[in-house]
């Protein structure tokens, strides 16, 4: 399997960074599922291969965190912080509101796999909670009406 | 390392710098609980069971990965200890399911001792358990998640023990579960490790499930009938219709020279005992077909046909091929049945290591042959040819084991990168067949280096190689049937400093064999024939020619020259492509457990007992002698010892000249399924008060027998205590007159793998479902690649 030139070099680099080959595995994993959309099978064997593990030992990793994932999920993964500071300053309310705008659950996808929503734990933006991230975009200080925009224009984004 | 000092319950003990706690409690009595914690195996400091206090640490502390300081004082039994503990009990029990009546460990539960201890009865968790479907990953190995306690015993014992690494932790906290490496299945050596080690019944056997509870069993220590290792395995047998039936093999009490190791066959393949097409009455030829027949039967006819043969046409006209799997005592019977009764050295077996020019080779240096033991512990190891991780699965471990834990320098000669390599500080990679050039080069002979020149090993390489071996000391090395002869023997001359020698052969007894004399030309203890007279006076008529071999008696057999052939636990039609036509006018006599491609040609066919049926000795191909103790009965066969007897006392000859009858009788081995019900210890008594014996008397005795080549075969006078308490004892080698040492031409190694064990098996249910029996070797794949 061959990634993009990009992420051949980073891979690379990222091998010079340990005293262990096998410690580049996770951000291996990472750097491949944002190229790949996630972790598939093929991912799995080629990153075994390259860091000389078994398949299974690289499947132990990737199940073991929730941000890995080994099915393609919708483009835009939206993750909305409930943990305390967020939840104190109504992210369920938001977190409701979203499902009910996409019609879709904790880890499920919009029928057109434009979005993917989850609940997370805390990612870190307790100063301007509540909080979601989209991707790696970080939108703060939400709102239903924000989170509207932001649904909107992610749409809109697509559809041009 | 300096002692340490410590207190534990205020009981004072010292122990080395660097001893585990849990060790060191262990080492005064003082049991502290665990899951997780393994000895040989790596810490995980999971389980949270072995919390004990240690005064001036502001928490409980794991025992199990904290190492003894100077003055530390530790309470193992306070109140807070036994809280901690039966807390943890609870969470561990959150899950597990309330099925310990019909889980296959109940009764030998780690899990339920504990909960017996610690009264973790109640729960106050009122969320519904997770439940997950049992899953089979192999015949071998199911597995129930809910029963899972996550110590990761297994996991570690696979990759770390095995080097397999075919189970893994998948999913995270309370949905963390053991996953096997393909999907939904194992594909693995399937030696059944993760099953044994299981401290609960999450990992369950395919052939010991829901069989039998664990109290209803006995258990009979003894020693594997499949390869040359002589792993000591543990049989749980059940009382069942006609007598004992094996259901289960293990050696969870970790004596002997294989400590908790099993492989596949060890531990499962015992089931041909039981296969429907297993011989259990003697055959007659009558009419060109075989037919059943009585004992009598059988045994007067073979016993007519061979004193008429012996009488016309003497004993040269005559040839016994023994066996490598039956015992020491069945074997050295058998050539003394040959020698003193049918008067020839006709006598052969399937040679699968040159066993006599290795012997020779060592002769006069005491202690050069290492033992299975001596691997473990070895500084270095020098491994040539052979792939022991199919072959020698025990040898493999010991070896693995020992650069794991005891950091030994492992060096590889062979001629594609075998598993071991992995464990190898060096690996000379040869052309194929080139094994005796390399001991020749490794024993100094520049010349050969030519030889072995490959794309991988250039001259350099291997001057590095030998001076790297020559630094060493204490070496033990090892090496397989590619090595035979004058190669041999100059390697086993050239290495000094301590070094110690394994030969390997291929079969449970292939050097008990090879040690007892079934040799055309070597008597017991690989003397000469001119040494006759030194087993005793009845030896002196034994023929000083040297007899046929294998290859001379099939050529015999074409030249209508060869009456009778007497073959016990042996298929060599099979093995060596004989001719089938080559025998049609031979009076052939086959004792074997099934009907093989040679029991087919024969006139009569006697149902033999195996190894698991029976007591008498092993000796591994290390030269380790061990003890085999009868466990399973089978209705209707015999064991081959008191066959050989009876077919002599029918010929006439005064039997006790062939077996010692021993007045201080042990125990004597009559086996069949004996007892009350087959009558036959009564017709024992009898016959013994015909002959004027004492009752306790048989000519069957295995452990008489055993006495007698104790008394008279060099190298096998070892302690009889050490034996009987079911230890491994080593045989000397040294001191032995040197015998015949031409290069063996009629060496066949057998090529088994993990998953084969010749006729056995062919007919183990077991070993012929595992999907990897399938699959084709490492190495078979590698010489695939190579041709194309």
């Amino acid at each position: 399997m061959q990634f993009s030139d990009q992420l051949e070099k980073r891979f690379a680099e990222l091998q010079t960074h340990y005293p262990i080959k096998r410690s580049a595995l996770v951000p291996m994993l990472l750097y491949a599922q944002d190229e790949v959309g996630h972790v598939s099978d093929e991912v799995v064997h080629e990153i075994a291969a390259r860091l000389d593990l078994t398949d299974l030992e690289v499947r132990n990793v990737v199940s073991y965190y929730s941000m890995l994932h080994t099915k393609p999920i919708g483009k835009y993964n939206i993750q909305v912080c409930t943990n305390i500071s967020c939840m104190l300053r109504g992210a369920e309310k938001v977190f409701d509101h979203i499902r009910q705008r996409l019609g879709i659950g904790h880890k499920q996808d919009t029928p057109d796999g434009l979005f993917h929503l989850e609940e997370v734990e805390c990612i870190g933006a307790c100063c301007w909670a509540p909080a979601m991230q989209v991707n790696y975009t970080y939108h703060e200080n939400l709102t239903t009406e924000k989170v509207d925009e932001v649904l909107e224009s992610l749409r809109k984004k697509e559809t041009q | 390392m300096a002692d340490v000092n410590i207190t534990v319950d205020g009981r004072k003990l010292t122990a080395p710098a660097g001893t585990l706690l849990i060790e060191a409690c262990k080492s005064v009595g003082i049991e502290v609980p665990s899951f997780c914690y393994y000895p040989g195996l790596s810490l995980q400091g999971a389980c949270r069971m072995c919390l004990v206090e240690i005064a001036k640490m502001p928490k409980l502390q794991t025992a199990c990965t904290t190492v003894i300081q100077e003055g530390m004082a530790v309470t193992t039994a306070s109140d807070t200890v036994h809280q901690a503990r039966k807390a943890m009990l609870e969470f561990v029990l959150q899950n597990h399911p309330l099925d310990c009546p019909v889980c296959d460990a109940g009764g030998e539960c780690e899990l339920q001792d504990m909960t017996f201890s610690y009264g973790a009865s109640e729960s106050k968790l009122i969320d519904f358990k997770n439940h997950k479907d049992e899953e089979q990953w192999s015949p071998v190995v199911f597995f129930d998640r809910p029963r899972c306690i996550l110590c990761y015993r297994c996991v570690r014992v696979c990759g770390e023990g095995m080097d397999v690494w075919a189970l893994g932790i998948q999913n995270r906290g309370a949905l963390s579960l053991i996953a096997p490496n393909q999907d939904d299945h194992l594909e693995c050596e399937e030696c059944g490790m993760c099953i044994d080690i299981c401290p609960v019944g999450a990992l369950t056997s395919g052939a010991y499930r829901y069989k039998t509870r664990p109290w209803e069993m006995n258990h009979v220590s003894t020693v594997c009938l499949h390869c040359a290792d002589g792993c000591k395995t543990t049989l749980g047998v059940r009382r069942q219709g006609s007598g004992n039936q094996i259901v289960r093999g293990d050696n969870r009490d970790k004596s002997g020279i294989n400590g908790d190791f099993l492989c596949i066959k060890g531990r499962y393949a015992f089931d041909f005992i039981e296969h429907p097409d297993r011989l259990k009455q003697p055959l007659v030829r009558k009419n060109g077909t075989l037919t059943p027949a009585s004992w009598e039967e059988a045994l007067e006819l073979v016993a007519l046909r061979f004193r008429e043969a012996r009488d016309t046409d003497g004993g040269a006209s005559m040839g016994v091929i023994g066996s490598s799997r039956t015992t020491n005592e069945e074997n050295y019977l058998l050539q003394k049945f040959a020698r003193l009764v049918l008067r020839t050295n006709n006598i052969d077996h399937h040679r699968t290591a040159d066993f006599p020019a290795f012997v020779n080779a060592l002769s006069g240096r005491a202690h050069a042959t290492a033992s299975m033991r001596d691997v473990l512990s070895a500084p270095a190891v020098l491994l040539i040819g052979n792939d022991p991780t199919y072959q020698h699965p025990l040898l493999a471990w010991q070896i693995r084991t020992n650069v794991r834990l005891h950091g030994a320098r492992l060096y590889v000669v062979n001629s594609w990168p075998i598993k071991l390599t992995r464990q190898a500080k060096e690996f000379l990679q040869i052309p194929e067949g080139a094994e005796d050039k390399a001991a020749a080069f490794l024993a100094g002979d520049d010349s050969a280096a030519d030889a072995l020149l490959t794309s991988k090993t250039t001259r350099e390489k291997l001057a590095g190689f030998r001076e790297k071996l020559q630094g060493e000391q204490n070496l033990v090395v090892i090496f397989g049937s590619e090595l035979r002869g004058q190669e041999l023997a100059a390697l086993v001359r050239a290495a000094a400093r301590g070094a110690k020698y394994i030969c390997l052969g291929d079969h449970a007894n292939s050097r008990g064999a090879a040690d007892m004399g079934l040799y055309p030309d070597l008597l017991p203890g690989y003397l000469p024939l001119s040494e006759a007279a030194r087993f005793g006076e009845p030896w002196k008529s034994v023929p000083q020619q040297p007899g046929m071999d294998l290859e001379a008696m099939v050529a015999a057999g074409k030249e209508r020259k060869l009456r009778t052939l007497y073959v016990v636990g042996s298929n060599p039609v099979a093995r060596y492509a004989i001719d089938p036509f080559a025998l049609a006018e031979t009076f052939v006599v086959v004792e074997d457990l099934f009907l093989t491609e040679t029991a087919d040609l024969a006139e009569v066919v006697l149902p033999a007992a195996c190894a698991y049926e029976k007591s008498g000795s092993f000796t591994n191909t290390c030269g380790d002698l061990q003890l085999l103790r009868k466990a399973g009965d089978c209705e209707g066969v015999k064991p081959d010892l008191e066959i050989i007897v009876r077919i002599a006392e029918l010929m006439g000859f005064d039997i006790q000249q062939l077996a010692p009858l021993d007045p201080s009788g042990m125990r004597a081995d009559f086996g069949e399924s004996r007892g009350v019900q087959s009558g036959e210890v009564d017709q024992q008594a009898i016959w013994n008060r015909r002959q004027g014996y004492e009752p306790r008397v048989s000519p069957f005795n295995p452990f008489a027998v055993l006495k007698e080549i104790q008394r008279v075969v060099p190298g096998y006078n070892v302690g009889q205590l050490e034996l009987l308490s079911g230890n491994d004892v080593h045989t000397a080698t040294a001191g032995r007159a040197p015998g015949k040492t031409e290069a063996d031409r009629f060496i066949l190694p057998s090529h088994e793998n993990l998953f084969t064990s010749g006729t056995l098996g062919r007919y183990s249910d077991v070993l012929n479902r595992v999907i990897e029996a399938r699959l084709r070797l490492p190495n078979e794949k590698e010489k695939e690649i190579a041709a194309d």
